[in-house]
């Protein structure tokens, strides 16, 4: 058979449109899967768990093991677990973070192995840091199970992340502030938090919403430092259930206990949300956000 | 004694056998140069020929350029550089600069003037507000913003951003002022604008100004330098009255530089 030259551009053309079909539907199928799973669970959740969500499930006192009652003391709890952990790692991360772009040049020695213990830690799976913060905490500093132990382990597992998010934030601030602030007799200082930390926030705060959605999450290294007492904790040094232990607790070891396990993750996932969308609100109320950062050259 | 007829003790800065180098390769190499107190230098030449690298090493900003280092003798007033300023924060407040890319902090327009003023141990509230005016009017900026000063510098548009940062740093009452391109990032409009400002500071401050555009470094310079490149090394090749070097020079690469057929 002959091949003119425009039967064979028309086949090639063909071909590339077959290819672009394919292309194109694999995308979108990907995409749109991974919304589905998304909107699967959380309906799943929300059609299992709803029912039995109201005002006296939400401040009552757990009773017979989660059965009846309310997850009240646990979500505070919860509150009190994360507050220590932020407290604890915020100003370390940031700090550690500031040194990183800051103090230390890119390539020392010193910031080369930071970087890898921040690659190794990142990688670390939370039981272990269960382990390490019931050794360390619980019982080397003599914590026992308590809130402390627990926000302490905590921020040691999301110190990678935070570390991580808060450098690259700090480094995306384009050097021309630097500069600019530097040529107008700006002390390092003074540029770092007048300057430099301010145009940095909003990046480091998405960070930090990471984070707090990584401690809610954890249960493995909580059920070894704060342990899994239900009641109301009178303070730090108290053991206290979080609502990640109690979601395990109800789902693993209490019968008849599935229906309050989902209501108890709907808890869980709208308070997820709701941190989420007030740091949105909270980053556009600042003026932080939108702001249209240009690199250039000195 | 002198190396360059211009380098008398009526300039205000002047630099002597001045290189520059980054990690050990020079990109520039002795300099000599006088700025007359008052006059506006013109430094022209191609890109890369270390026009801003020059710039850097007046105000010292080559101390946060990793690996940049200085060699030769810079003198302001008289006096050796270090001399004179020991401090980088106290010299910064005597030489201020002008970037290519206005680049006013991400603040209120008040706040970028008023910043670095407290940073100056400046911290009276009525004085802050008399300078902030003051300054504003100087670079005809306040009846455009006089309404809208704690909004964000950011919405400003480009010319107006590089009007205030202008104005930010003629607020602390600089001596010198560097500019590398004040203007080449502004559209025609603004840059006009921003080269009637700085044609209206001649006598105020003494200005060094570079730039790629030659009929500005015409328009606005009393001395010009023409920088060029040899082997990757900058250096200058001619200086003088700009009507002089515009008009006749005699070196060829500038003469074809000047007149547009090379560079």
């Amino acid at each position: 058979m002959i091949v003119t030259p425009e039967a064979t551009s028309r086949t090639i053309g063909r071909q590339h449109f077959k290819r672009e079909v394919c292309v194109t539907v694999a995308v979108w199928s990907a995409a749109v899967s991974v919304i589905g799973i998304l909107i699967w669970i959380l309906v799943d959740i929300a059609v299992r768990g709803l029912a039995e969500i109201n005002l006296k499930f939400l401040t009552e006192d757990v009773q017979n093991a989660g059965r009846e009652g309310g997850i009240g003391p646990i979500i505070l709890s919860t509150g009190l677990i994360l507050l220590v952990c932020l407290v604890v790692s915020i100003p370390l991360s940031v700090g550690t973070a500031i040194a990183l772009t800051e103090r230390v040049g890119q390539d020392t020695w010193f910031a080369r192995n930071v970087r890898r213990s921040l690659d190794v830690l990142a990688g670390v799976p939370s039981i272990v840091f269960g382990l390490f913060g019931n050794a360390f905490f619980a019982i080397g500093l003599g914590l026992g199970y308590s809130i402390l132990s627990g926000g302490l382990t905590l921020a040691c597992m999301v110190l990678p992340i935070l570390i991580r998010t808060s450098e690259h934030a700090i480094r995306a601030v384009p050097a021309e502030y630097g500069y600019a602030a530097t040529a107008l007799g700006m002390k390092r200082t003074a540029i770092l938090f007048h300057v430099v930390l301010p145009v940095a926030m909003p990046a480091i705060m998405v960070g930090v919403v990471l984070s707090i959605g990584r401690a809610l999450a954890e249960t493995a290294a909580l059920i070894f430092t704060s342990g899994y007492v239900a009641r109301t904790p009178e303070s730090l040094l108290d053991s206290g259930r979080s609502l990640s232990v109690h979601i395990y607790d109800l789902a693993m070891n209490v019968p008849g206990g599935g229906s309050r396990a989902y209501a108890t993750a709907c808890v869980l996932v709208a308070i997820l949300v709701l941190i989420n969308a007030a740091t949105a609100l909270l980053l556009r109320l600042a003026g932080w956000q939108n702001r249209n950062i240009s690199g250039g050259s000195l | 004694m002198a190396k360059s007829k211009y380098l008398g003790r009526f300039a205000l800065i002047t630099t002597e056998n001045l290189s520059v180098s980054y990690n050990g390769n020079v990109v520039l190499r002795d300099v000599t140069i006088a700025a007359k107190p008052g006059s506006i230098l013109g430094l022209v030449g191609p890109s890369g020929c270390g026009k801003s690298s020059f710039l850097a090493s007046l105000n010292r900003l080559t101390e946060i350029i990793p690996g940049a280092s200085v060699a030769g003798r810079i003198q302001f007033d008289g006096q050796d550089l270090e001399t004179a300023f020991p401090s980088s924060v106290e010299l910064r407040r005597h030489i201020g600069m002008i970037f290519q890319k206005p680049n006013p902090f991400a603040m209120s327009i008040r706040r970028n003037l008023e910043l670095p003023l407290c940073e100056h141990g400046i911290r009276d509230r009525q004085q802050l507000q008399q300078i902030c005016e003051s300054v504003l009017r100087d670079v005809g900026l306040w009846d455009e913003v006089s309404t809208r000063l704690d909004q964000s510098a950011l919405e400003l548009s480009g010319g107006q951003q590089q009007r205030l940062c202008i104005a930010r740093a003629i607020a602390l009452k600089p001596q010198v002022l560097l500019m590398d391109e004040p203007c080449s990032s502004l559209d025609p409009l603004s840059a006009e604008r921003v080269e009637q400002l700085i044609e209206s500071m001649r006598g105020q401050y003494t200005i060094l100004i570079v730039t790629h555009n030659l009929a500005q470094a015409r328009r606005l310079s009393d001395q010009v330098a023409v920088f060029w490149t040899q082997d990757g090394v900058g250096h200058i090749v001619e200086q003088g009255e700009t009507d002089a070097i515009f008009s006749h020079s005699t070196n060829p690469i500038v003469a074809s530089y000047l007149s547009g057929r090379s560079g």
